[in-house]
């Protein structure tokens, strides 16, 4: 049984498209076999809600009377400072900035109130944000200050951008150490007190085509209630994990890039967070349409919590010092059931991705496509393979000698 | 049998007297003690849990006051702003007792049960939305 994407969103179109979710999937496979399901089913949504830190978005706020340049100037929005190195009035804020009187890690662990994915936030809410530019003045942009309100619906683009995000699976954090320790896996007890993870499982994106057999560039994605793309591969990309027999990595793998217009999305979806003695990111929603368009696909997106491992990493030691060690792999299943076990030593978990939120979002997708409100995309290019994608590296650090 | 949550404030010269001990003994009232922070010469901080007929209730706090502690009612009210939760369970292996759990392990969603809370606030910060907040 083989289809194509253009068969399918013929059936979409005519409403007559068999879509499921990512969780649906399993029972159907289970119960009626792998051929079966191929035949049956068309679609199968997948999603994701956490905190994903390479998030930002860009905006274009229109000429001031008269005009100003903000490029090779500063931008605040609300206080935090936005990326100007851009032609006069476009700008680029990121989930991670914070204001430069933001007190940090000071006393810590820095509480990290208010950053860019918080302004984010309020502007996809509707609320006005203060713009503060400050210019150093040309001939042609003779304006050196700008101090104003702006709203989101007046702005001529806001684009979230977002270079990295939907993980194909990742670390699971525990502490070794005996002194609290404050991560972007949450706060994280002494001793193996907590084991902290984030991922969807079995439905994450990424993990239910790990091939990226489907998904590549320009396919149409839900992105923060609204709609996306997927622009590019995300920055440390890495096909060449270590993979399961279901072809699944164990480790932190492949990732996304991904674009949207951020006018027509939603702050349910887009929420700023803060991680005590970390920093501020955004909880980004993506939801990701798989296309059943034979048994392979079947076979992919049936996988199960248990089927899926994830490794265990001491964020006291192996991690901040660039160690491969783990401690040992665990799958989903056991991770959801509330207690892993590390160096025979039985552990609290906590998950950072939330999966109801991800059920939510598999389901609206699932809901739109039945209504033939969202169609699938052809993918303009794939994503590199382990065939073709160079070596993801460490830094190769060459330090500056000063001349004497 | 009635329960009801106090915080008591010893001043420091009571600190060495073994005041909640008469609880049991004339009162005939279980305490759980859920915080505790008593260190000589300083004035110390308990938060209490009361067990017994509320009469009794009523008469050990009597004899409390009577002893030259202060008490207040467990005035902090810990409360969970669902519009702001993003549902990760961040706050579930840090909560000491259990309050803040997931409900259902199907969904993974993230329930509170105040109930169970200490309004210790360990959970407060750890919250990546903050979503988790104190009432006084």
């Amino acid at each position: 049984m083989v289809k194509t994407i253009a068969e399918i969103n013929e059936r979409i179109k005519n409403g007559q498209a068999v879509v499921v979710t990512a969780e649906e999937i399993i029972e159907i496979v289970e119960k009626k076999g792998v051929a079966e399901a191929a035949k049956q089913v068309d679609v199968v949504t997948t999603a994701t809600f956490g905190p994903m830190c390479s998030s930002g978005a860009y905006f274009n706020f229109g000429h001031t009377k008269p005009k100003i340049k903000a490029g090779g100037g500063k931008a605040l929005l609300n206080g935090i400072p936005a990326y100007t190195g851009w032609a006069a009035v476009d700008l680029y804020l990121g989930a991670t900035a914070m204001a430069d009187d933001d007190p940090r890690n000071k006393i810590h662990p820095g509480e990290f109130a208010y950053g860019g994915a918080h302004v984010i936030e309020e502007l996809v809410a509707g609320k006005d944000v203060r713009l503060q530019v400050e210019a150093y003045g040309t001939d042609c942009y003779p304006r050196k200050h700008l101090d104003s309100w702006v709203n989101i619906k007046d702005l001529n683009e806001a684009v979230l951008f977002n270079t990295r995000n939907a993980y194909q699976n990742y670390n699971v954090a525990v502490n070794l150490s005996n002194k609290t320790i404050y991560t972007y896996l949450g706060t994280l007890k002494p001793n193996l007190g907590n084991a902290n993870y984030c991922s969807a499982g079995q439905l994450s994106p990424l993990l239910n085509d790990p091939y990226l057999k489907t998904i590549g560039i320009g396919t149409r994605i839900w992105l923060g209630g609204g709609i996306g793309y997927v622009a590019w591969q995300g920055t440390q990309f890495n096909p060449h994990a270590p993979r399961l027999a279901n072809g699944v990595p164990k480790r932190p793998a492949q990732t996304l890039a991904v674009i949207g217009d951020l006018k027509q999305m939603s702050s349910e979806w887009l929420k700023g967070v803060s991680f005590i003695g970390y920093g501020t990111t955004l909880n980004v929603g993506i939801g990701v349409p798989i296309p059943i368009l034979n048994e392979e696909m079947v076979k992919y997106t049936a996988v199960r919590d248990q089927d899926l491992l994830a490794a265990v990493v001491d964020y006291s030691e192996a991690y901040p010092q660039g160690k491969p060690d783990v401690l040992g792999e665990v799958n989903y299943a056991q991770l959801k059931s509330g207690e892993i076990e590390v160096n025979g030593k039985k552990v609290p978990t906590s998950g950072i991705s939330s999966y109801k939120k991800a059920l939510v979002i598999a389901s609206d997708l699932k809901e739109q496509i039945q209504k033939g409100k969202f169609l699938l995309t052809e993918k303009v290019a794939d994503l590199p393979s382990a065939d073709d994608a160079p070596k993801f590296k460490p830094f190769n650090e060459r330090p500056v000698k000063e001349e004497k | 049998m009635n329960s009801k949550k106090i915080v008591l404030i010893f001043p420091k010269q009571k600190i060495d007297q073994p005041i909640v001990y008469k609880l049991i003994k004339e009162f005939n009232l279980v305490f759980n003690i859920l915080k505790a922070s008593i260190t000589p010469d300083q004035e110390g901080h308990m938060v209490l849990e009361l067990e017994g007929e509320n009469a009794e209730i009523e008469k050990g706090i009597k004899y409390l006051k009577e002893q030259g502690l202060k008490i207040e009612a467990l005035s902090k009210d810990i409360k969970v702003n669902w519009d702001k939760c993003v549902q990760c369970s961040a706050c579930v292996s840090i909560c000491p007792t259990g309050a803040l759990y997931i409900k259902d392990r199907k969904t993974m969603e993230v329930s509170f049960d105040s109930d169970k809370c200490i309004a210790c606030e360990l959970c407060i910060k750890p919250c990546p939305p903050r979503a988790i907040e104190v009432h006084f």
